[in-house]
């Protein structure tokens, strides 16, 4: 683990894998709550590190990081959301073969695995998510999509999203939802927020 | 209810105030105004809390008719105010009769300037906000003539009379040079960058690009940043004011609407307060040094 300052009140600390992203993350969260970091606004998990903003003194607090012990996150630690899902993307057929199935398979496939929230960017409330076996990765698209539509199941590399909204994308379409990935008059307004894990039914079923 | 009619929207008027902190994480974008000491000042001329929204304009400002009686203040970018045709105070409160009209002229030096009204511009907040965020669409829409803006009630604080209150003068004024100085904290990715580009960003002069918005300050006409190594960055957390360096590499200073998280190492960071206000200020062609800060 190794934290870097960035500017003057912030700080970026680097971790070797995603899991190591989570449990960093669940720790921050926990020290936060517990009043230890006093006067951080922004706490913003990425693919290999966790930001934190609003740092009073980032260097003091780098030191401190590098004698945490962080604990592994336990499979079971975070809220699960579960989101039903018609398997209908138009890649479906294209996954299925890459990954050496039928179409039909791939639902169970999916469904087999919690994700996890590891972190949202790209647009409000779009979730990145991990847990999807090795095996099962795959490239994005050579040519993204000019307009992907809202609720799109789609995946890319290591990881699963949705899509809160149209708009273009590269990743691979399998299914689509109803579920309302993003509402900012709701409390929470991402249903995909850090750290929430994440399982996808076949709707209908 | 008080309102006020947009005649002329001007080439980018959004609706701005302190933003959306504490979101990031959910891939919110901050958003808010990007001179943030033009808006305080705006409000304050009126009375408002800090937080109240205004009207950022660009460039060649905005023209609104009051429907009822309202008092407002025009600040940033220094320009000609009008009411009903006849000159007014630029930076001092200023009384609208119903029906008055009010011009923001073009800006005679600098590019944004900040309309505040007595009572805040009231329209729906966002997560806690009505800030309009250009990279994720979140807040109201982009300003449009024909637009009716509410304005909400009156504070207990009363409309300043100082029109001593004043912000510095932008980059580009007359008796100001003509070159944003932007003090650089190096980091956390300077480790990119070969040690030869890294002095050469802290000597060289750039220029503010045309494509510079309010989501970044792009920069042109410097020597750009060399890498050590080949390769993507994973995507991490971005700070106001960090400056990125894509492919081309020419900085970017990311400013309010930044994206949360990037791909491209980040070389260092502008602090937030007068470099960025003043970065908020500057037109394309103006000249851009970084000087080492820390």
């Amino acid at each position: 683990m190794r934290a870097l300052v960035v500017g003057a009140r912030a700080l970026l600390v680097e971790v070797d894998s995603a899991d190591e992203v989570a449990a960093l993350h669940a720790e921050l969260l926990r020290r936060r709550d517990a009043g230890e970091l006093d006067g951080v606004r922004e706490v913003v998990p990425a693919a290999r590190t966790v930001l934190l903003d609003g740092v009073r003194r980032p260097a003091a607090l780098a030191a401190r990081i590098a004698d945490w012990e962080v604990p592994p996150l336990a499979g079971t630690e975070g809220p699960l959301v579960t989101v039903p899902v018609r398997y209908d993307g138009p890649d479906l057929a294209e996954v299925a073969a890459a990954w050496g199935v039928a179409r039909e398979e791939v639902a169970g496939l999916v469904g087999a695995t919690v994700f996890r929230v590891a972190f949202c960017g790209f647009a409000p409330g779009f979730g990145y998510l991990t847990g999807l076996p090795e095996r099962l990765w795959l490239p994005r698209r050579a040519t993204p999509r000019t307009a992907v539509p809202a609720g799109s199941l789609a995946l890319a590399g290591e990881y699963a999203g949705v899509y809160p909204r149209s708009s273009p994308g590269g990743w691979q379409l399998i299914g689509s939802t109803d579920a309302v990935l993003w509402d900012p008059a709701r409390e929470p307004a991402a249903l995909f927020a850090p750290g929430v894990r994440v399982r996808f039914t076949e709707a209908g079923t | 209810m008080t309102e006020l009619l947009v005649l002329r929207a001007g080439a980018l008027t959004t609706l701005q105030d302190l933003g959306r902190p504490g979101y990031a994480h959910l891939g919110v974008p901050r958003s808010g105004a990007l001179d943030t000491a033009a808006h305080a000042l705006a409000n304050r001329l009126v009375g408002n809390p800090a937080g109240a929204a205004t009207l950022e304009t660009t460039f060649d400002g905005v023209t609104l008719r009051a429907l009822s009686p309202v008092t407002v203040a025009v600040t940033g970018a220094p320009c000609a105010v009008r009411v009903c045709g006849r000159p007014a105070a630029w930076g001092a409160p200023v009384r609208l009769r119903a029906g008055a009209e009010l011009d923001v002229g073009r800006a005679e030096s600098g590019l944004r300037g900040y309309v505040a009204v007595r009572g805040g511009f009231a329209v729906q907040p966002v997560l806690g906000s009505r800030a309009t965020d250009l990279l994720s669409g979140m807040g109201p829409p982009v300003l449009s003539a024909g637009t009716v803006l509410p304005v909400g009630p009156p504070g207990p604080d009363p409309v300043s009379g100082a029109d001593a209150l004043r912000v510095p003068a932008a980059p580009g004024a007359p008796g100001v040079p003509a070159e944003l100085v932007l003090p650089l904290r190096v980091g956390p990715r300077a480790d990119w960058f070969t040690g030869a580009s890294l002095a050469r960003l802290l000597s060289a002069r750039y220029r503010v690009s045309a494509a510079s918005n309010r989501i970044g300050l792009r920069t042109e006409g410097g020597p750009p940043l060399a890498r050590t190594r080949g390769g993507e960055l994973p995507s991490e957390g971005m700070v106001l004011g960090a400056v990125q360096v894509p492919p081309d590499g020419l900085p970017v200073v990311f400013l309010a609407d930044h994206p949360v998280t990037g791909g491209y190492p980040v070389v260092g960071v502008v602090p937030e307060g007068p470099a960025l206000n003043a970065a908020a200020q500057a037109r394309p062609g103006v000249g851009v040094r970084f000087v080492g800060a820390g």
